[in-house]
């Protein structure tokens, strides 16, 4: 009774005692949500286009964040290294549609998802061969990106909002709108959901996939720099951030691969439900569920909605 | 000229539904096998201690792994969590009956895998590819996270460590301190070929074309009366099993001791990366992934000093550390642009060349 009692009453309980610790937690789980998102945004956009579920996602939102962050130590201008990183990441898409893609076009999908897995050590060789294996310090001032909080007096106490926060979600916001403008309204953007929808239909009229598959692997580089950026500002620079790519998984399934507006509800609900589980229901087993919760979540949709809240419908045929 | 099919005849339907149909393939499978046995005797402690013992242990893991992701098609990434739970379980019974042989410790503590195994594949029935491997994530997280944060496993020491208590066969100590890279090479190697033998027959059984049915069409195999529950159920249970063993073996054998970070998620992924390198649905195959994934980093670390040295590049650990990880990478698509099918079927095209040799066909 008292397990009872402290699963399913105590924590609603403190929730209505102290809503300024309930607003700030739920606001932490947005951030960190719109924060996944934007990571698993990344997976959807290769995903959608050429079925590959790429592993590599998460090096490249290291590897990007160092080449920027490497190149301001060598003295190049903050700005100018944004975009040489950026052209790195361009780089990166023509080899890796070159020598990993193009050879394996039409094998099963595990054997492209083992590939990028192959591209994930072969990254993590090359990073740390290059950049070596200690942490940096994101430039954020010279990115102009926000510092400091803002503390809003409200439910009796007060809500502490990071500026940079801030800035993460309305960037991601603006990158999320962008990416939705580029794939409903521009020529190339039809192109790309011509061959998510079918290959083999999209060359038969005229559609080059391998093309597609640079610019693909090339937006999903912006989208890994953006979320280098904003992870390496809070969390600093470092190969271990690559494990997040794995917290972008439960969000993937939970929107489901194919859809981008589930990569983002997705975000967020795994944000907050993360956040606040931990906070509220954490203690209770001895703290440090934040590790599994996400997956945990995840799964339970999973056994209502098998192919994701937003994902297509699963349709078996013999 | 040595390998011929010609002159073989079979007379009656055991003999034709052999496993090793050719007189040859039972000479060679005999002769590594002896062959294996004699290493204990013959190489240095050195390679027992960190090639041969961990080379066996990680193929006994992809074994297992080759069963549910190669032979019944459900991807898993929580190999490695499995494996955990064997090693705890292991570790609870032999210090809970220390008068046991420690032997039947390590084949029972497969069954507590088995059956954690089982629980976290029931969502298999519902949840298919992709979307499978991120539920068995949830399996490697929760359970990595009951290892660190359940005490009891680990008998309440204050290390959080588990330990490899002294135990003995026919009075040879096999386990912890006192035990000898070749005894305890002995033992894992005994083990392993048990074990092989054992999904051998079970892959080539009823069960197993139960479990091909099942990867390549569900459906289908529904309809034929398979029952599909069962089945992948039993697919992750025996699956974990090996797991689970091959993570005692791992721990007691060839660590001698270690902490729940040993069932990371990494472990999952380097027993996938030997599944998929070695070949999905070949129990050789496996060994040869593990030889690859496992073996050749050691080799690399050892063969590019040589190789780098004489061009007057004097390179420092964490370089060769570096230009390993690359090279490993490089191979993995190098491999599966050559051969996606895996190693294994690099093997199948070998033997089957040298069957019709001189003859190109």
């Amino acid at each position: 009774m008292d397990m009872l009692y402290k699963v399913f009453i105590e924590p609603f309980a403190f929730m209505g005692e102290a809503p300024d610790l309930l607003i700030q937690t739920l606001w932490e789980g947005l951030v960190s949500g719109v924060l996944y998102a934007l990571i698993a945004l990344g997976f959807v956009l290769i995903f959608k286009a050429s079925g590959v579920f790429n592993f590599a996602q998460g090096i490249m939102v290291v590897f990007s964040a160092l080449i920027l962050v490497g190149l301001y130590e060598k003295g190049v201008p903050a700005f100018l290294a944004l975009i040489l990183a950026a052209l790195a990441m361009l780089v990166l898409a023509i080899v890796v549609e070159r020598v990993v893609l193009r050879p394996l076009v039409n094998q099963p999908d595990i054997i492209l998802f083992m590939a990028t897995f192959g591209l994930t050590y072969f990254l993590i060789g090359f990073g740390e061969l290059i950049f070596g294996g200690s942490p940096r310090e994101m430039i954020t001032e010279q990115l102009f990106l926000p510092q400091g909080t803002t503390e809003i007096d409200a439910f009796g106490g007060s809500i502490r909002l990071q500026h940079l926060d801030i800035a993460a979600a309305v960037i991601a916001s603006i990158m999320i709108g962008l990416l939705a403008v580029f794939f409903s309204k521009t020529r190339i953007g039809r192109a790309l959901r011509a061959v998510a929808d079918s290959h083999k239909a999209a060359l038969s009229v005229g559609i080059s996939l391998n093309q597609i598959w640079v610019i693909v692997w090339f937006a999903a580089g912006i989208v890994a720099l953006v979320a280098g950026i904003m992870w390496g500002a809070r969390s600093g620079v470092s190969f271990s951030l690559q494990i997040i790519a794995l917290k972008a998984l439960p969000v993937l399934i939970l929107g489901g691969f194919t859809s981008i507006p589930g990569a983002i509800i997705g975000g967020l609900i795994i944000g907050v439900g993360e956040k606040i589980g931990e906070f509220y229901w954490g203690p209770l087993v001895g703290g440090g569920v934040e590790t599994w919760l996400a997956y945990v979540i995840a799964l339970l949709f999973l056994l209502y909605r098998p192919q994701g809240l937003f994902g297509e419908k699963i349709i078996e045929r013999i | 000229m040595l390998y011929r099919e010609a002159g073989q005849f079979k007379t009656n339907y055991v003999a034709d539904s052999a496993i090793f149909p050719l007189r040859e393939d039972r000479i060679g499978l005999t002769l590594i096998i002896l062959a294996a046995y004699a290493l204990a005797f013959l190489g240095n402690s050195f390679l027992l201690q960190a090639v041969m013992i961990p080379f066996l242990v990680f193929s006994l893991a992809a074994i297992g792994l080759n069963i549910l992701t190669g032979y019944t098609g459900l991807l898993s990434l929580g190999t490695g969590a499995f494996m955990g739970v064997g090693a705890y379980a292991c570790y609870k019974l032999m210090t809970a009956f220390p008068d046991v042989n420690v032997i039947v410790w390590i084949f029972a503590s497969g069954f507590f895998s088995a059956a954690i195994g089982a629980l976290f594949g029931l969502p298999s029935l519902r949840i298919k590819g992709f979307y499978l491997a991120v539920a068995t994530l949830a399996a490697q997280f929760f359970l990595q996270w009951c290892f660190i944060r359940i005490p009891w496993l680990v008998n309440y020491n204050v290390s959080g460590a588990l330990d490899a208590p002294l135990r003995t066969l026919f009075g040879i100590p096999i386990m912890g301190p006192n035990a000898t890279p070749q005894t305890r090479y002995l033992v894992v190697l005994t083990i392993v070929i048990v074990l092989t033998w054992l999904a051998s027959n079970l892959v080539h059984g009823r069960i197993g074309r139960m479990w091909i049915a099942i990867r390549d069409m569900d459906l289908a195999a529904e309809l034929m009366g398979i029952r599909p529950l069962q089945t992948k159920l039993l697919a992750f249970a025996v699956s974990s099993y090996y797991c689970g063993v091959a993570g005692a073996l791992l721990v007691f054998l060839w660590y001698g001791g270690a902490e729940y970070d040993v069932f990371n998620i990494n472990q999952s992924f380097f027993i996938l990366f030997m599944v998929i390198i070695g070949g999905l649905g070949s129990l050789i195959g496996s060994f040869f992934g593990a030889a690859l994934i496992f073996i050749l980093p050691i080799i690399l670390g050892i063969v590019l000093p040589a190789i780098l040295s004489p061009f007057g590049i004097s390179v420092g650990a964490d370089v060769i550390e570096h230009l390993r990880f690359m090279i490993v990478g490089a191979l993995i698509i190098f491999f599966l642009i050559v051969e996606p099918h895996g190693l294994a079927r690099l093997w199948q095209i070998g033997k089957q060349k040298l069957l019709v040799w001189p003859f190109p066909y």
